[in-house]
């Protein structure tokens, strides 16, 4: 338990995150850029969609990211209020943004993947719709953070908002889809069929790998960010900003 | 005088006690030591954290450092074990507007849990000078008037100690010695009281003692 | 002097915010008001057709349900928070968090109660069958104190924000969702002829949840805000 704290304070942590970030993002577009040749080029066509179906590569893993990475703001939450590491908080309130981008990310492909399938741009399709409230929900915890000035309550507020929203969350996505079963609604399904050819699942699998990575890389350079606005002031941290200038 | 460094074994005492606010330390390392039947005033000049030290020690706001002791036993700020030790009256009386001042002390005293009957809730009345206006509303007394409420609750609670800021704030002088011959009964008790003001309340000697916070 | 019972904190403070209430009684009846006049604007605006509003009806009247329920949540703790009341409730020998049980109680028999008893009017105007009604009514009673329920989280967590009114809307509407769904579900289901339990259950399911989850949450989210 003790390198769990010492790696939790902010002090260790800034340096590490530094070093770290950068082969995050370095695996992140190697990982990218294999998974888009395999999605783009070496995969087949689809006989039914043709290649329209291409953008599961980008839409797949951002939504699986999406509901993920709000799962883990909810579990630093925890560790927050349980723990009392502020570093939790911290990584929490940085995920966020990310976490937002790749729903915005998996609605917007969404609907450019519905254009040819379904004819229309935007169709109540219970994933669809999910993703649409899920993207309120992010707002929504960005929106309090950032509407609270002291840090310390800003923390504990998100924090409650997030594990109340990640009980709430398999609620709601199952009443979207009870929804659109009795409404019956679109009915094309956006995952593809679990047969589908095993080069696809490769690709699809390497680009979630790198959605991965890229999001542990863009949260610990946020947390280095709100580390120093935060610590502005701290002495530990006067000594990494002045040994940088010189 | 200064507060005492030494932990006492009766009473409340503090150490190393440090507030922040918004991310800015109000101060840093504060010790205090009250015993059983003595009053401790804060003074100060205005934003040296007086305020946010009785909060603190109400288990309101926590504190960023420090080790608080009562009777020797660490007090746990937020437990139920401590906040029941506790009368706090600060800037925001909790008095509703619309609500009578004789029901206003009746919710007050059920909060504070001491089995207060009518009758003795009446004669507190009576003797903080609001027994004609019971059955009026808050909102139609004067600031002074509702600062007596307050007096009026301070004298039904037998809680050990009390957190006062600003007690005398807009009280006349009659007001001000009832005020004085309430802290001297509950100190008669073996009360403790920390009181955080700019005037001076009479008290006897020996029992009081005073901390002073903020530079200047 | 040990702590007093969850149903003392409880029974304090409901009686507590009722009689506050029957002070101002106004506020209630506005937003009674408010409940009508929005399930008025409806046929006004997508005409007058029996069909088209009769299968909007029970959808209206949850939507101007939760609605209503958001605009009176201010109610719940901002007087208190301002006045200094609440800390005077976190010193007090009851729990806490029985003390907002009984507030939230409160806001539900003075918001959701009235709705109620409202809303077998607004379901005749749009025409509405009497059966429809009836399950309209069992779905608004299990799914009212829901929205109170989880109206008191968020209105502790935007306490005293700048812009809170917003905010509280962006927070809170998304989680009403599964109770416009299974609400609505149920009267839609009794008119198809099909069952409704399912519904009924969820909503119920729901309604524990949040009785057993929401008043530890609230109370932690106005410490939170009183510090």
């Amino acid at each position: 338990m003790r390198w769990l704290y010492r790696y939790a304070s902010p002090a260790t942590f800034y340096p590490v995150a530094g070093a770290l970030a950068p082969w995050f993002f370095v695996a992140a577009a190697l990982l990218g850029a294999a998974g888009l040749y395999i999605g783009l080029i070496a995969a087949p066509t689809d006989f039914q969609q043709g290649d329209a179906y291409r953008i599961i590569y980008i839409h797949v893993p951002a939504a699986w990211m999406s509901m993920f990475i709000y799962v883990v703001m909810a579990a630093y939450g925890v560790l927050f209020l349980s723990l009392n590491t502020r570093l939790s908080a911290m990584m929490m309130s940085a995920l966020a943004p990310t976490g937002a981008m790749f729903t915005f990310l998996a609605l917007w492909t969404g609907a450019l993947w519905g254009r040819p399938t379904w004819g229309a741009y935007w169709v109540w399709d219970a994933r669809l719709t999910s993703e649409l409230i899920l993207l309120f929900l992010y707002l929504g915890f960005m929106a309090l953070q950032a509407a609270i000035e002291d840090p310390r309550r800003a923390d504990r507020a998100a924090a409650l908002l997030a594990i109340v929203g990640v009980v709430n969350v398999p609620i709601i996505y199952f009443s979207v889809q009870w929804w659109n079963t009795l409404h019956q609604g679109a009915s094309v399904s956006l995952t593809a069929s679990p047969k589908m050819a095993r080069i696809m699942l490769t690709g699809m699998l390497i680009m979630s790998l790198a959605a991965w990575l890229y999001a542990i890389g863009a949260s610990l350079l946020r947390v280095r960010a709100i580390i120093l606005e935060r610590e502005a002031g701290a002495e530990w941290l006067q000594g990494h900003v002045d040994g940088k200038a010189r | 005088m200064p507060a005492s460094t030494d932990i006492a074994a009766q009473g409340l005492s503090a150490r190393a006690v440090g507030c922040e606010r918004g991310g800015r330390a109000l101060f840093e390392s504060i010790d205090l030591a009250v015993s059983p039947g003595a009053a401790l005033f804060l003074v100060g000049p205005n934003g040296s954290g007086k305020t946010t030290l009785l909060r603190a020690l109400a288990g309101l706001t926590e504190p960023a450092a420090g080790e608080v002791r009562w009777n020797g036993r660490d007090a746990a700020l937020r437990s139920a074990v401590w906040r029941m030790q506790l009368t706090y009256a600060g800037h925001k009386p909790g008095h509703k507007d619309e609500l009578s001042v004789a029901e206003n002390l009746e919710l007050a005293c059920d909060l504070d849990g001491g089995q207060v009957g009518a009758a003795e809730r009446a004669q507190a009345l009576q003797r903080v000078g609001l027994a004609r206006r019971a059955a009026l509303q808050v909102k139609r007394l004067s600031q002074g008037q509702k600062q007596r409420l307050t007096l009026a609750r301070l004298s039904l609670s037998r809680r050990k100690l009390w957190l006062l800021d600003e007690p005398t704030a807009a009280l006349d002088s009659d007001a001000r010695v009832l005020l004085g011959d309430i802290l001297r009964a509950h100190l008669a008790r073996g009360g403790v009281a920390l009181v955080a003001t700019h005037d001076r309340i009479d008290l006897p000697a020996g029992q009081t003692a005073e901390l002073r916070l903020g530079g200047a | 002097m040990s702590e007093a019972g969850a149903w003392a904190g409880f029974a304090w403070g409901l009686r507590r915010d009722l009689k506050l209430s029957a002070r101002s009684s106004a506020e209630v009846l506005v937003v009674l008001g408010f409940f009508l006049i929005v399930a008025t604007l409806f046929p006004l605006s997508v005409g007058p057709d029996p069909r088209i509003l009769h299968r909007i009806g029970a959808g209206i009247i949850w939507v101007c349900a939760a609605l209503a329920c958001l605009l009176s949540l201010h109610r719940m703790f901002t007087l208190d928070y301002v006045d200094g009341s609440l800390e005077q409730m976190l010193l007090g020998h009851m729990p806490f968090p029985s003390i907002v049980a009984g507030k939230i109680g409160a806001h539900w028999l003075t918001t959701g109660c009235p709705l109620i008893v409202c809303a077998p009017l607004v379901g005749v105007q749009f025409g509405l069958s009497f059966g429809e009604i009836g399950v309209l009514l069992v779905t608004l009673l299990l799914g009212t104190p829901v929205l109170s329920l989880i109206g008191g989280i968020m209105a502790a967590l935007t306490l005293g924000l700048r812009g809170g009114g917003a905010l509280l809307a962006l927070l809170l509407l998304p989680l009403y969702i599964p109770l416009l769904v299974f609400g609505v579900g149920a009267v839609e289901a009794y008119a198809a002829g099909l069952g409704m339990e399912g519904h009924l259950s969820v909503l119920g399911a729901e309604l524990i949840l949040a009785l057993v989850g929401s008043p530890l949450a609230t109370a932690a989210a106005v410490r939170t805000a009183i510090d």
